[in-house]
């Protein structure tokens, strides 16, 4: 069986990051990604990105990907791909599956980085194929070059649904409209007002109510909603779209930490069942570490910071008192709580405090 | 069909303008390309002879033969 000191799931920004500052530290890390490359989302995020400096702001997703990729590579750190961790064995044992083998790695300290996933919502034929997760058609237009549809529906004004909407309207492809359930656009008003300025509409107070289609989407039904959010009768319009695209939110990738016994709580805005962590991303269970997305839906720039901590702590915690990772933790809780000051993180915040407001159970093994 | 290397199998599909990837064992549902990062399972197909492959996550190769699934699929007798 093959050994290493941290063991770290997921080589998007928090993994990557986790990854550069503990082997840089000096501990023998190792980074497992179920993909061919590393980067996580951000190889499929070609916009530029807002934010400061030290965070890559200017700078497009995919060359943040880039740039931590070579980072990681500068150090020993051992890089597993097209490798899934597939489950947790006591006492410290993750299980390895690629195509050709399964195979078992011990470790120490274990940081879990695995993202999210893409959510769904309720309407009829939710299911019929030509509805995408945004990610989705990020993936096809920005990493294989591919067009999606012809006529596409977004669903949510996030700046996820946004954004892609206007890289969707680069590709030549048309937006019918944008649909958001709120009755104010979700994401930065620069974002909203280029996509108006070239006539497609972003209907709030509206919703999806159902996709058309037998064997594939041929059309869909949205309606106005009220205060509560519920469809209002006779308000259907039909909009002839081949693509519907859905923008409403990520859901951290919890199965494993669930597997691990961490203790999880519900916490809806952090985008749902989160592991219990502390403000250095320890989980209940010592020793086992979260950091990005699967600790709270937020930006990769904070993914890149929560990486950097639980990257130095876990490794503070395995060899003993360190300057320099004690530096590196407090500087980037100091980034951390600059960044969440900003229009998006109030929500992060509000959902970090009622999580530290939590006490965790006890663990159980 | 034609495609890129480099590209996943679902990604060459949709390319090529294939919407259905598999049909669903009890409702006989239509499933195809959703969140394109092996999570979801939407594309489930029969990839040289082996069932349940997300083709999301499937390098695209010469000669692959890539079959839409029924319900959960068979594994032949020996694989195993």
């Amino acid at each position: 069986m093959k050994h290493t000191e941290i063991a770290i799931v997921g080589g998007g920004p928090a993994g990557l990051c986790a990854g550069i500052v503990a082997a840089r530290l000096g501990a023998r890390v190792t980074v497992i990604d179920d993909n061919p490359r590393l980067g996580g989302q951000l190889i499929k995020q070609t916009h530029k990105f807002f934010g400061s400096k030290s965070h890559y702001c200017g700078t497009r997703g995919i060359d943040i990907a880039t740039i931590l990729e070579q980072e990681l590579r500068k150090t020993d750190a051992e890089i597993i791909l097209n490798t899934t961790v597939v489950g947790y064995f006591q006492p410290n044992i993750l299980g390895l599956a690629s195509r050709q083998e399964f195979s078992k790695l011990t470790y120490e300290r274990l940081i879990i980085a695995t993202g999210a996933y893409e959510n769904n919502i309720l309407f009829e034929n939710n299911d019929l194929p030509g509805v995408y997760g945004a990610g989705a058609v990020q993936t096809l237009m920005n990493v294989y070059g591919i067009r999606p549809g012809n006529r596409i529906l977004m669903v949510g004004s996030g700046n996820i649904g946004l954004i892609v909407s206007y890289q969707l309207l680069q590709a030549g492809i048309e937006v019918a409209a944008i649909v958001e359930a709120l009755p104010v656009i979700g994401g930065y008003h620069v974002h909203a007002a280029k996509i108006r300025r070239l006539g497609v509409p972003i209907l709030t107070s509206h919703t999806i109510k159902a996709a058309l289609g037998r064997e594939y989407v041929t059309g869909a039904i949205i309606c106005r909603v009220n205060r509560n959010l519920q469809p209002i009768k006779g308000t259907e319009k039909r909009l002839k779209v081949d693509t519907i695209c859905l923008a409403v939110g990520l859901s951290p990738l919890v199965e494993l930490l669930s597997q691990i016994n961490c203790h999880l709580v519900y916490i809806p805005e952090l985008g749902g069942l989160v592991a219990w962590h502390n403000d250095n991303l320890e989980t209940s269970v010592p020793g086992v570490y979260v950091a990005g997305d699967v600790s709270g839906i937020e930006e990769a720039s904070t993914a890149i910071l929560e990486g950097r901590i639980a990257g130095a702590h876990a490794f503070l915690s395995l060899k003993g008192k360190n300057p320099e990772a004690e530096k590196i933790i407090k500087e980037a809780k100091k980034e951390l709580s600059a960044i969440r000051q900003g229009p998006f993180g109030e929500k992060a915040i509000r959902g970090k405090k009622s999580l530290w407001s939590l006490k965790p159970e006890p663990v159980r093994i | 069909m034609q495609g890129y290397l480099g590209e996943t199998i679902a990604a060459a599909l949709v390319a090529n303008g294939v919407k259905v990837f598999r049909y669903t064992e009890k409702h006989k549902r239509a499933r195809g390309f959703f969140c394109a990062v092996g999570k979801c399972s939407s594309c489930l197909m029969v990839v040289d002879g082996i069932p349940n492959t997300m083709v999301c996550m499937e390098p695209l190769r010469a000669g692959v033969r890539v079959e839409r699934q029924r319900g959960r699929g068979k594994l032949k007798t020996g694989d195993l």
